[in-house]
Protein backbone atom coordinates (compact mmCIF):
# COMPACT_ATOMS: atom_id res chain seq x y z
CA UNK A 1 0.00 0.00 0.00
CA UNK A 2 2.88 2.63 1.15
CA UNK A 3 4.97 1.74 -1.82
CA UNK A 4 2.03 2.79 -4.29
CA UNK A 5 2.52 6.04 -4.94
CA UNK A 6 6.78 5.43 -5.39
CA UNK A 7 5.71 3.26 -8.74
CA UNK A 8 3.28 5.74 -10.28
CA UNK A 9 5.46 8.35 -9.54
CA UNK A 10 9.13 7.54 -9.39
CA UNK A 11 11.05 10.35 -10.86
CA UNK A 12 9.40 12.99 -8.24
CA UNK A 13 10.19 10.89 -5.42
CA UNK A 14 13.72 10.15 -6.31
CA UNK A 15 14.09 13.83 -6.78
CA UNK A 16 12.19 14.28 -3.69
CA UNK A 17 14.88 12.32 -2.11
CA UNK A 18 18.13 14.10 -3.64
CA UNK A 19 16.39 17.28 -2.41
CA UNK A 20 16.21 15.49 1.24
CA UNK A 21 19.31 14.49 1.69
CA UNK A 22 21.09 17.93 0.45
CA UNK A 23 18.52 19.54 3.13
CA UNK A 24 19.98 17.80 5.75
CA UNK A 25 23.70 18.68 4.33
CA UNK A 26 22.10 22.44 4.30
CA UNK A 27 21.26 22.04 8.04
CA UNK A 28 24.14 20.56 9.28
CA UNK A 29 26.52 22.89 7.58
CA UNK A 30 24.24 26.33 8.86
CA UNK A 31 24.04 24.51 12.42
CA UNK A 32 28.05 23.87 12.91
CA UNK A 33 28.68 27.52 11.36
CA UNK A 34 26.05 29.51 13.85
CA UNK A 35 27.15 27.18 17.14
CA UNK A 36 30.55 27.41 16.15
CA UNK A 37 29.98 31.03 16.13
CA UNK A 38 28.41 31.36 19.17
CA UNK A 39 30.85 29.31 21.09
CA UNK A 40 33.66 31.12 19.57
CA UNK A 41 32.57 34.52 20.87
CA UNK A 42 31.41 33.00 24.35
CA UNK A 43 34.77 31.25 24.49
CA UNK A 44 37.19 34.11 23.62
CA UNK A 45 35.29 36.95 25.28
CA UNK A 46 37.30 38.63 28.65
CA UNK A 47 34.60 37.63 31.52
CA UNK A 48 34.35 33.69 29.95
CA UNK A 49 37.31 32.59 32.33
CA UNK A 50 35.77 33.71 35.54
CA UNK A 51 32.21 32.63 34.60
CA UNK A 52 33.20 29.26 33.96
CA UNK A 53 35.14 29.52 37.74
CA UNK A 54 31.65 30.60 39.02
CA UNK A 55 29.35 28.25 36.80
CA UNK A 56 31.14 25.48 35.12
CA UNK A 57 33.71 24.47 37.47
CA UNK A 58 34.51 20.62 36.92
CA UNK A 59 36.01 20.31 40.72
CA UNK A 60 32.79 21.71 42.30
CA UNK A 61 30.93 19.59 40.02
CA UNK A 62 31.89 16.56 41.26
CA UNK A 63 31.87 17.69 44.42
CA UNK A 64 27.91 18.44 44.01
CA UNK A 65 26.76 16.15 42.26
CA UNK A 66 26.24 13.49 44.62
CA UNK A 67 24.22 15.71 47.08
CA UNK A 68 22.31 17.56 44.34
CA UNK A 69 21.21 14.11 42.77
CA UNK A 70 20.41 12.49 46.38
CA UNK A 71 18.22 15.82 46.56
CA UNK A 72 16.73 14.94 43.13
CA UNK A 73 15.91 11.30 43.66
CA UNK A 74 13.06 13.46 46.13
CA UNK A 75 11.99 15.89 43.92
CA UNK A 76 11.23 13.00 41.36
CA UNK A 77 9.05 11.05 44.11
CA UNK A 78 6.99 13.89 44.92
CA UNK A 79 6.71 14.32 41.18
CA UNK A 80 5.33 11.03 40.89
CA UNK A 81 3.17 11.32 44.06
CA UNK A 82 1.73 14.38 43.05
CA UNK A 83 0.80 13.65 39.58
CA UNK A 84 -1.00 10.50 40.21
CA UNK A 85 -2.80 12.27 43.11
CA UNK A 86 -3.66 15.49 40.16
CA UNK A 87 -4.61 13.73 37.47
CA UNK A 88 -7.19 11.40 39.70
CA UNK A 89 -8.80 14.77 41.70
CA UNK A 90 -8.61 16.90 38.87
CA UNK A 91 -10.86 14.22 36.27
CA UNK A 92 -13.26 14.56 39.51
CA UNK A 93 -13.35 17.89 39.36
CA UNK A 94 -14.03 17.71 35.54
CA UNK A 95 -16.68 15.29 35.79
CA UNK A 96 -18.74 17.25 38.44
CA UNK A 97 -18.51 20.10 36.46
CA UNK A 98 -19.95 18.92 33.64
CA UNK A 99 -22.96 17.33 35.13
CA UNK A 100 -25.99 18.75 33.78
CA UNK A 101 -29.53 19.53 35.29
CA UNK A 102 -30.43 21.68 38.01
CA UNK A 103 -29.88 19.51 40.83
CA UNK A 104 -26.20 19.12 40.33
CA UNK A 105 -25.92 23.09 40.63
CA UNK A 106 -24.53 23.16 44.42
CA UNK A 107 -21.77 20.59 43.37
CA UNK A 108 -20.61 22.31 40.02
CA UNK A 109 -21.08 26.02 41.70
CA UNK A 110 -18.35 24.48 44.32
CA UNK A 111 -16.21 23.22 41.55
CA UNK A 112 -16.11 26.23 39.50
CA UNK A 113 -15.76 28.49 42.89
CA UNK A 114 -12.95 26.54 43.55
CA UNK A 115 -10.87 26.38 40.09
CA UNK A 116 -11.56 30.16 40.05
CA UNK A 117 -10.09 30.62 43.52
CA UNK A 118 -7.23 28.11 43.31
CA UNK A 119 -5.80 29.64 39.72
CA UNK A 120 -5.78 33.00 41.22
CA UNK A 121 -3.92 32.09 43.83
CA UNK A 122 0.57 32.27 42.66
CA UNK A 123 1.53 28.67 43.63
CA UNK A 124 4.82 29.94 45.55
CA UNK A 125 1.98 32.10 48.00
CA UNK A 126 -0.06 28.88 48.33
CA UNK A 127 2.66 26.63 48.78
CA UNK A 128 4.35 29.12 51.99
CA UNK A 129 0.65 29.52 53.07
CA UNK A 130 -0.21 25.87 53.42
CA UNK A 131 4.01 24.36 54.16
CA UNK A 132 4.52 26.69 57.33
CA UNK A 133 0.95 27.69 58.13
CA UNK A 134 -1.08 24.69 58.61
CA UNK A 135 1.97 23.06 60.78
CA UNK A 136 2.07 25.91 63.03
CA UNK A 137 -1.26 25.42 64.13
CA UNK A 138 0.22 22.80 65.65
CA UNK A 139 -3.59 20.92 65.44
CA UNK A 140 -4.19 17.56 66.66
CA UNK A 141 -3.91 14.50 64.36
CA UNK A 142 -2.54 17.20 61.16
CA UNK A 143 0.48 15.87 59.68
CA UNK A 144 3.25 18.72 60.35
CA UNK A 145 5.54 17.72 57.68
CA UNK A 146 6.24 20.69 55.55
CA UNK A 147 7.12 18.57 52.52
CA UNK A 148 3.33 16.72 53.04
CA UNK A 149 2.02 19.82 53.03
CA UNK A 150 3.90 21.69 49.82
CA UNK A 151 2.97 18.62 48.31
CA UNK A 152 -0.50 18.77 48.94
CA UNK A 153 -0.31 22.70 47.93
CA UNK A 154 1.00 21.66 44.45
CA UNK A 155 -1.77 19.29 44.11
CA UNK A 156 -4.41 21.60 45.43
CA UNK A 157 -3.29 24.10 42.46
CA UNK A 158 -2.43 21.80 39.49
CA UNK A 159 -5.77 20.02 39.82
CA UNK A 160 -7.45 23.41 39.32
CA UNK A 161 -6.02 23.59 36.04
CA UNK A 162 -6.13 20.28 35.04
CA UNK A 163 -9.70 19.64 35.50
CA UNK A 164 -9.69 22.36 32.78
CA UNK A 165 -7.89 20.68 30.91
CA UNK A 166 -9.77 17.43 31.08
CA UNK A 167 -13.08 19.93 30.87
CA UNK A 168 -12.12 20.95 27.54
CA UNK A 169 -11.53 17.28 26.11
CA UNK A 170 -15.01 16.72 27.65
CA UNK A 171 -16.45 19.02 25.61
CA UNK A 172 -14.64 18.59 23.04
CA UNK A 173 -16.48 14.98 22.10
CA UNK A 174 -19.68 15.64 19.84
CA UNK A 175 -22.78 15.99 22.13
CA UNK A 176 -24.66 13.19 19.71
CA UNK A 177 -22.06 11.31 21.83
CA UNK A 178 -23.73 11.83 24.96
CA UNK A 179 -27.47 11.62 23.24
CA UNK A 180 -26.34 8.41 22.18
CA UNK A 181 -25.00 6.87 25.24
CA UNK A 182 -28.38 8.55 27.45
CA UNK A 183 -30.72 7.05 24.27
CA UNK A 184 -29.81 3.44 25.49
CA UNK A 185 -30.72 4.18 28.90
CA UNK A 186 -27.42 5.03 30.59
CA UNK A 187 -27.73 8.19 33.08
CA UNK A 188 -25.28 10.73 33.11
CA UNK A 189 -22.69 9.69 35.24
CA UNK A 190 -22.68 6.18 33.16
CA UNK A 191 -22.68 8.18 29.69
CA UNK A 192 -19.60 10.40 31.24
CA UNK A 193 -17.61 7.10 33.05
CA UNK A 194 -18.43 4.68 30.10
CA UNK A 195 -18.70 7.41 26.92
CA UNK A 196 -17.28 10.85 27.36
CA UNK A 197 -14.24 10.64 29.48
CA UNK A 198 -12.45 7.93 27.60
CA UNK A 199 -12.56 9.83 24.52
CA UNK A 200 -11.81 12.69 26.30
CA UNK A 201 -8.81 11.99 28.30
CA UNK A 202 -7.66 10.74 24.35
CA UNK A 203 -8.10 14.02 23.03
CA UNK A 204 -5.92 16.02 25.78
CA UNK A 205 -3.20 13.57 26.65
CA UNK A 206 -0.63 16.04 24.59
CA UNK A 207 -2.09 18.77 27.16
CA UNK A 208 -1.64 16.64 30.06
CA UNK A 209 1.77 15.71 29.11
CA UNK A 210 2.63 19.38 28.74
CA UNK A 211 1.36 19.66 32.62
CA UNK A 212 3.90 17.10 33.27
CA UNK A 213 6.96 19.08 32.50
CA UNK A 214 5.59 21.89 34.27
CA UNK A 215 4.93 20.27 37.28
CA UNK A 216 8.01 18.35 36.98
CA UNK A 217 9.98 21.57 37.65
CA UNK A 218 7.56 23.46 39.73
CA UNK A 219 8.15 20.31 42.54
CA UNK A 220 11.15 21.93 43.34
CA UNK A 221 9.11 25.03 44.96
CA UNK A 222 9.23 23.09 48.01
CA UNK A 223 12.95 24.00 48.35
CA UNK A 224 11.09 27.46 50.34
CA UNK A 225 10.02 25.18 53.07
CA UNK A 226 13.39 23.74 53.49
CA UNK A 227 12.26 20.23 52.56
CA UNK A 228 16.18 19.10 51.09
CA UNK A 229 15.32 18.22 47.31
CA UNK A 230 17.72 18.77 44.64
CA UNK A 231 17.38 22.45 44.36
CA UNK A 232 17.46 23.09 48.49
CA UNK A 233 20.36 20.49 47.93
CA UNK A 234 22.33 23.02 45.26
CA UNK A 235 21.61 26.03 47.28
CA UNK A 236 23.47 24.29 50.49
CA UNK A 237 26.36 23.70 48.61
CA UNK A 238 26.68 27.37 47.32
CA UNK A 239 26.15 28.74 50.90
CA UNK A 240 29.25 26.94 51.86
CA UNK A 241 31.56 27.19 48.39
CA UNK A 242 30.35 30.44 47.06
CA UNK A 243 30.40 28.71 43.54
CA UNK A 244 26.91 28.45 41.31
CA UNK A 245 28.17 25.06 39.67
CA UNK A 246 25.73 22.85 42.18
CA UNK A 247 23.27 25.37 40.67
CA UNK A 248 24.14 24.03 37.07
CA UNK A 249 24.17 20.55 38.16
CA UNK A 250 20.48 20.85 39.44
CA UNK A 251 19.49 22.64 36.15
CA UNK A 252 20.86 19.71 34.10
CA UNK A 253 18.92 17.07 36.32
CA UNK A 254 15.72 18.84 36.05
CA UNK A 255 16.40 19.07 31.87
CA UNK A 256 17.52 15.35 31.85
CA UNK A 257 13.65 14.34 32.67
CA UNK A 258 12.15 17.52 31.03
CA UNK A 259 13.87 17.68 27.84
CA UNK A 260 12.80 13.70 26.93
CA UNK A 261 9.34 14.26 28.04
CA UNK A 262 8.78 17.41 25.85
CA UNK A 263 10.13 15.40 22.89
CA UNK A 264 7.69 12.47 23.48
CA UNK A 265 4.77 15.12 23.55
CA UNK A 266 5.89 16.43 20.36
CA UNK A 267 6.29 13.12 19.05
CA UNK A 268 2.96 11.64 19.98
CA UNK A 269 1.22 14.85 19.20
CA UNK A 270 2.23 14.63 15.82
CA UNK A 271 1.58 10.63 15.84
CA UNK A 272 -2.02 11.20 17.08
CA UNK A 273 -2.55 13.89 14.34
CA UNK A 274 -1.21 12.12 11.71
CA UNK A 275 -4.00 8.92 12.55
CA UNK A 276 -6.76 11.35 12.92
CA UNK A 277 -6.09 12.72 9.40
CA UNK A 278 -6.13 8.82 8.18
CA UNK A 279 -9.47 8.44 10.14
CA UNK A 280 -11.01 11.29 8.28
CA UNK A 281 -10.07 10.31 5.18
CA UNK B 1 -59.97 -2.93 20.60
CA UNK B 2 -55.99 -2.96 22.12
CA UNK B 3 -54.45 -0.19 23.80
CA UNK B 4 -52.13 1.79 21.17
CA UNK B 5 -48.42 0.86 21.96
CA UNK B 6 -47.59 4.75 21.85
CA UNK B 7 -50.15 8.21 21.78
CA UNK B 8 -49.15 11.85 21.53
CA UNK B 9 -51.70 13.98 22.27
CA UNK B 10 -51.15 17.98 21.72
CA UNK B 11 -47.47 17.90 21.78
CA UNK B 12 -45.91 21.25 21.33
CA UNK B 13 -42.16 22.06 21.28
CA UNK B 14 -40.23 25.26 20.65
CA UNK B 15 -36.56 26.05 20.70
CA UNK B 16 -36.29 29.36 21.62
CA UNK B 17 -38.51 31.93 19.33
CA UNK B 18 -38.94 29.02 17.12
CA UNK B 19 -41.86 26.81 17.10
CA UNK B 20 -40.90 23.21 16.19
CA UNK B 21 -43.56 21.15 16.49
CA UNK B 22 -47.39 22.27 17.42
CA UNK B 23 -50.39 20.68 18.45
CA UNK B 24 -48.85 16.75 17.38
CA UNK B 25 -51.22 14.43 17.78
CA UNK B 26 -50.27 10.73 16.94
CA UNK B 27 -51.20 7.08 17.85
CA UNK B 28 -49.22 4.22 17.04
CA UNK B 29 -50.46 0.47 17.79
CA UNK B 30 -48.41 -2.15 18.51
CA UNK B 31 -46.70 -3.88 15.14
CA UNK B 32 -47.29 -1.15 13.69
CA UNK B 33 -44.43 0.95 11.21
CA UNK B 34 -45.74 4.37 10.85
CA UNK B 35 -43.25 6.32 8.52
CA UNK B 36 -42.95 10.12 9.14
CA UNK B 37 -41.56 12.42 5.92
CA UNK B 38 -41.35 15.73 5.12
CA UNK B 39 -38.45 17.90 4.17
CA UNK B 40 -35.48 19.16 6.57
CA UNK B 41 -36.53 20.97 9.06
CA UNK B 42 -40.42 20.25 9.64
CA UNK B 43 -39.89 18.47 13.42
CA UNK B 44 -39.93 15.04 12.19
CA UNK B 45 -36.11 14.48 14.17
CA UNK B 46 -37.09 16.65 17.13
CA UNK B 47 -40.83 14.64 17.48
CA UNK B 48 -38.72 11.44 17.91
CA UNK B 49 -36.33 13.07 20.21
CA UNK B 50 -39.42 13.97 22.17
CA UNK B 51 -40.76 10.23 22.09
CA UNK B 52 -37.30 9.13 23.48
CA UNK B 53 -37.36 11.87 26.39
CA UNK B 54 -33.86 13.17 24.63
CA UNK B 55 -35.85 16.31 24.12
CA UNK B 56 -38.12 18.51 26.92
CA UNK B 57 -42.16 18.79 25.50
CA UNK B 58 -43.34 22.17 26.34
CA UNK B 59 -46.63 21.32 25.91
CA UNK B 60 -48.88 18.04 25.76
CA UNK B 61 -48.53 14.41 26.72
CA UNK B 62 -47.18 10.84 25.51
CA UNK B 63 -48.29 8.05 27.12
CA UNK B 64 -46.62 4.96 26.20
CA UNK B 65 -48.44 1.40 27.12
CA UNK B 66 -51.59 4.09 27.84
CA UNK B 67 -49.58 5.24 30.65
CA UNK B 68 -47.73 9.00 30.81
CA UNK B 69 -44.06 8.91 30.35
CA UNK B 70 -44.27 12.75 30.12
CA UNK B 71 -44.89 13.63 34.07
CA UNK B 72 -42.24 14.78 36.18
CA UNK B 73 -42.11 11.82 38.01
CA UNK B 74 -41.17 9.06 35.44
CA UNK B 75 -37.47 8.85 35.45
CA UNK B 76 -36.27 9.22 31.43
CA UNK B 77 -34.11 6.40 31.99
CA UNK B 78 -36.05 3.68 32.63
CA UNK B 79 -38.02 4.75 30.01
CA UNK B 80 -35.12 5.04 27.63
CA UNK B 81 -34.72 1.22 28.23
CA UNK B 82 -37.85 0.44 26.83
CA UNK B 83 -37.27 2.13 23.31
CA UNK B 84 -34.66 1.86 20.53
CA UNK B 85 -33.58 4.91 18.64
CA UNK B 86 -31.01 5.16 15.67
CA UNK B 87 -29.90 8.79 14.22
CA UNK B 88 -28.43 9.63 10.75
CA UNK B 89 -24.78 10.01 12.09
CA UNK B 90 -25.10 6.41 13.21
CA UNK B 91 -23.27 7.42 16.55
CA UNK B 92 -21.61 4.43 17.54
CA UNK B 93 -18.73 5.01 20.49
CA UNK B 94 -15.75 5.01 18.34
CA UNK B 95 -13.55 3.45 21.55
CA UNK B 96 -15.15 0.37 21.79
CA UNK B 97 -14.98 -2.40 19.29
CA UNK B 98 -18.71 -3.64 17.90
CA UNK B 99 -19.42 -6.18 20.32
CA UNK B 100 -18.46 -3.82 23.57
CA UNK B 101 -20.51 -1.02 21.75
CA UNK B 102 -23.49 -3.30 21.64
CA UNK B 103 -22.85 -5.29 25.21
CA UNK B 104 -22.33 -1.90 27.02
CA UNK B 105 -26.00 -0.67 27.81
CA UNK B 106 -27.60 -4.40 28.68
CA UNK B 107 -24.75 -4.81 31.10
CA UNK B 108 -24.76 -1.76 32.53
CA UNK B 109 -28.27 -0.74 32.81
CA UNK B 110 -30.04 -3.66 32.51
CA UNK B 111 -28.01 -5.59 34.63
CA UNK B 112 -27.35 -8.47 32.37
CA UNK B 113 -24.78 -10.95 33.06
CA UNK B 114 -22.01 -10.31 30.53
CA UNK B 115 -22.30 -13.81 29.12
CA UNK B 116 -25.80 -13.73 28.50
CA UNK B 117 -24.93 -9.94 26.63
CA UNK B 118 -22.11 -11.19 24.77
CA UNK B 119 -24.53 -14.16 23.60
CA UNK B 120 -27.44 -12.37 22.43
CA UNK B 121 -24.85 -10.03 20.78
CA UNK B 122 -23.14 -12.77 18.82
CA UNK B 123 -26.54 -13.90 18.13
CA UNK B 124 -27.62 -10.79 16.54
CA UNK B 125 -24.59 -10.25 14.89
CA UNK B 126 -25.19 -13.39 13.14
CA UNK B 127 -28.80 -12.44 12.03
CA UNK B 128 -27.16 -9.09 10.22
CA UNK B 129 -24.08 -10.97 8.90
CA UNK B 130 -21.85 -8.77 10.81
CA UNK B 131 -20.31 -11.81 12.70
CA UNK B 132 -16.96 -11.53 11.50
CA UNK B 133 -16.62 -7.50 12.38
CA UNK B 134 -17.18 -8.42 16.03
CA UNK B 135 -14.15 -7.15 17.34
CA UNK B 136 -13.62 -4.47 15.14
CA UNK B 137 -13.48 -0.48 16.37
CA UNK B 138 -16.56 1.19 14.35
CA UNK B 139 -13.79 3.29 11.88
CA UNK B 140 -13.10 -0.06 9.86
CA UNK B 141 -16.61 -1.03 9.21
CA UNK B 142 -18.20 0.93 6.11
CA UNK B 143 -21.13 3.55 6.86
CA UNK B 144 -23.92 1.11 6.00
CA UNK B 145 -22.12 -1.74 8.35
CA UNK B 146 -21.66 0.69 10.65
CA UNK B 147 -25.51 1.92 10.82
CA UNK B 148 -26.57 -1.77 11.13
CA UNK B 149 -24.66 -2.25 14.08
CA UNK B 150 -25.99 1.08 16.15
CA UNK B 151 -29.49 -0.52 14.82
CA UNK B 152 -28.14 -3.73 16.80
CA UNK B 153 -27.04 -1.72 19.52
CA UNK B 154 -30.32 -0.64 20.29
CA UNK B 155 -32.27 -3.98 19.52
CA UNK B 156 -29.72 -5.17 22.25
CA UNK B 157 -31.51 -4.01 25.01
CA UNK B 158 -34.75 -5.67 23.71
CA UNK B 159 -37.00 -2.70 23.19
CA UNK B 160 -40.61 -2.09 22.68
CA UNK B 161 -40.62 -0.09 20.40
CA UNK B 162 -37.83 1.58 17.64
CA UNK B 163 -37.23 5.02 16.09
CA UNK B 164 -35.54 5.59 13.10
CA UNK B 165 -34.44 8.99 13.02
CA UNK B 166 -33.72 9.11 8.90
CA UNK B 167 -30.81 6.62 9.34
CA UNK B 168 -30.12 6.33 5.80
CA UNK B 169 -29.47 10.09 5.11
CA UNK B 170 -25.38 10.04 5.83
CA UNK B 171 -25.05 6.49 3.76
CA UNK B 172 -24.15 6.53 0.21
CA UNK B 173 -26.85 5.46 -1.63
CA UNK B 174 -25.38 2.08 -2.86
CA UNK B 175 -25.58 1.20 1.06
CA UNK B 176 -29.31 2.72 1.71
CA UNK B 177 -30.46 -1.13 0.25
CA UNK B 178 -29.08 -3.05 3.08
CA UNK B 179 -30.05 -0.82 5.97
CA UNK B 180 -33.66 -0.37 4.73
CA UNK B 181 -33.41 -4.43 4.58
CA UNK B 182 -32.65 -4.55 8.42
CA UNK B 183 -35.93 -2.38 8.97
CA UNK B 184 -37.71 -4.54 6.57
CA UNK B 185 -36.71 -7.38 8.38
CA UNK B 186 -37.74 -6.03 11.99
CA UNK B 187 -41.33 -5.24 10.27
CA UNK B 188 -41.50 -8.76 9.61
CA UNK B 189 -41.03 -9.89 13.09
CA UNK B 190 -43.72 -7.51 14.61
CA UNK B 191 -41.89 -4.51 15.92
CA UNK B 192 -43.36 -1.33 16.32
CA UNK B 193 -41.53 1.30 14.62
CA UNK B 194 -41.82 4.85 14.30
CA UNK B 195 -39.11 6.04 10.89
CA UNK B 196 -38.42 8.99 9.42
CA UNK B 197 -37.38 9.20 6.33
CA UNK B 198 -36.99 10.41 3.00
CA UNK B 199 -37.10 7.24 1.12
CA UNK B 200 -40.87 7.53 -0.13
CA UNK B 201 -40.59 4.31 -2.12
CA UNK B 202 -39.47 2.63 1.14
CA UNK B 203 -41.98 4.61 3.59
CA UNK B 204 -44.84 3.77 0.48
CA UNK B 205 -43.74 -0.13 1.38
CA UNK B 206 -43.15 -0.42 4.82
CA UNK B 207 -45.48 1.91 6.43
CA UNK B 208 -48.99 1.33 8.11
CA UNK B 209 -49.31 4.48 8.31
CA UNK B 210 -47.58 7.61 6.63
CA UNK B 211 -47.34 11.15 8.60
CA UNK B 212 -46.41 13.96 6.54
CA UNK B 213 -45.13 17.03 8.72
CA UNK B 214 -44.86 20.39 7.60
CA UNK B 215 -43.51 23.45 9.95
CA UNK B 216 -43.80 21.09 13.01
CA UNK B 217 -47.54 20.10 12.67
CA UNK B 218 -48.75 16.83 11.24
CA UNK B 219 -50.89 18.24 8.06
CA UNK B 220 -52.11 14.84 6.92
CA UNK B 221 -51.57 11.02 7.78
CA UNK B 222 -53.81 8.11 6.44
CA UNK B 223 -52.30 4.65 4.55
CA UNK B 224 -49.43 5.04 2.25
CA UNK B 225 -51.52 4.72 -0.88
CA UNK B 226 -53.53 7.13 0.07
CA UNK B 227 -51.13 9.99 0.83
CA UNK B 228 -48.89 9.09 -1.98
CA UNK B 229 -51.79 8.77 -4.99
CA UNK B 230 -54.15 11.30 -3.22
CA UNK B 231 -53.17 13.67 -0.70
CA UNK B 232 -55.52 15.86 0.29
CA UNK B 233 -53.44 18.82 1.37
CA UNK B 234 -52.05 20.74 -1.73
CA UNK B 235 -48.40 21.14 0.83
CA UNK B 236 -48.48 17.31 0.84
CA UNK B 237 -49.00 17.62 -3.43
CA UNK B 238 -46.66 19.94 -3.80
CA UNK B 239 -43.77 18.04 -1.94
CA UNK B 240 -44.48 14.75 -3.36
CA UNK B 241 -44.40 16.52 -6.91
CA UNK B 242 -40.95 17.34 -6.02
CA UNK B 243 -39.83 14.43 -4.53
CA UNK B 244 -41.03 13.02 -8.09
CA UNK B 245 -39.38 15.30 -9.78
CA UNK B 246 -35.79 14.58 -8.04
CA UNK B 247 -36.18 11.04 -9.63
CA UNK B 248 -36.68 9.53 -5.69
CA UNK B 249 -39.97 8.13 -6.00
Amino acid sequence: MRRGPQQLWPRRTKRRREEGSRGALIAAGSTIIVFGLILWVVLTSAAWPEVQRQFFSWKHFKESFPKVLGGFWLDIQMFIIAEILILTFSLVLAMIRSLRGPAFFPLRAIVITYIDLIRGIPILLLILLMGFGIPALQLQGVPKSEMFWGVTALVISYSAYTAEVYRAGIDSVHESQRMSARSLGLTQTQALRYVIVPQAIRNVIPALLNGFVSLQKDVALVFVLGVREGLREAEIYKAGTFNYTSYVVAAMLFLAISVPVARFTDWYTERDRRRRQVMST
Amino acid sequence: MTRPKLEIHNLSKSFDDKIVLRDVDLTVNSHEVVCLIGSSGSGKSTLLKCINLLVDIDDGEILLDGESITTSSVNPNDVRQRMGIVFQAFNLFPHMTVLENITLSPVKVHGVSRQEAVARARHLLDQFGLAEKIDEYPDRLSGGQQQRVAVIRSLAIQPELMLFDEVTSALDPELVAEVLGVIRGLKNEGMTMIVATHEMGFARDVADQVCFLDAGVILEKGAPKKIFSQPDQPRTRQFLQRIVEAGRL
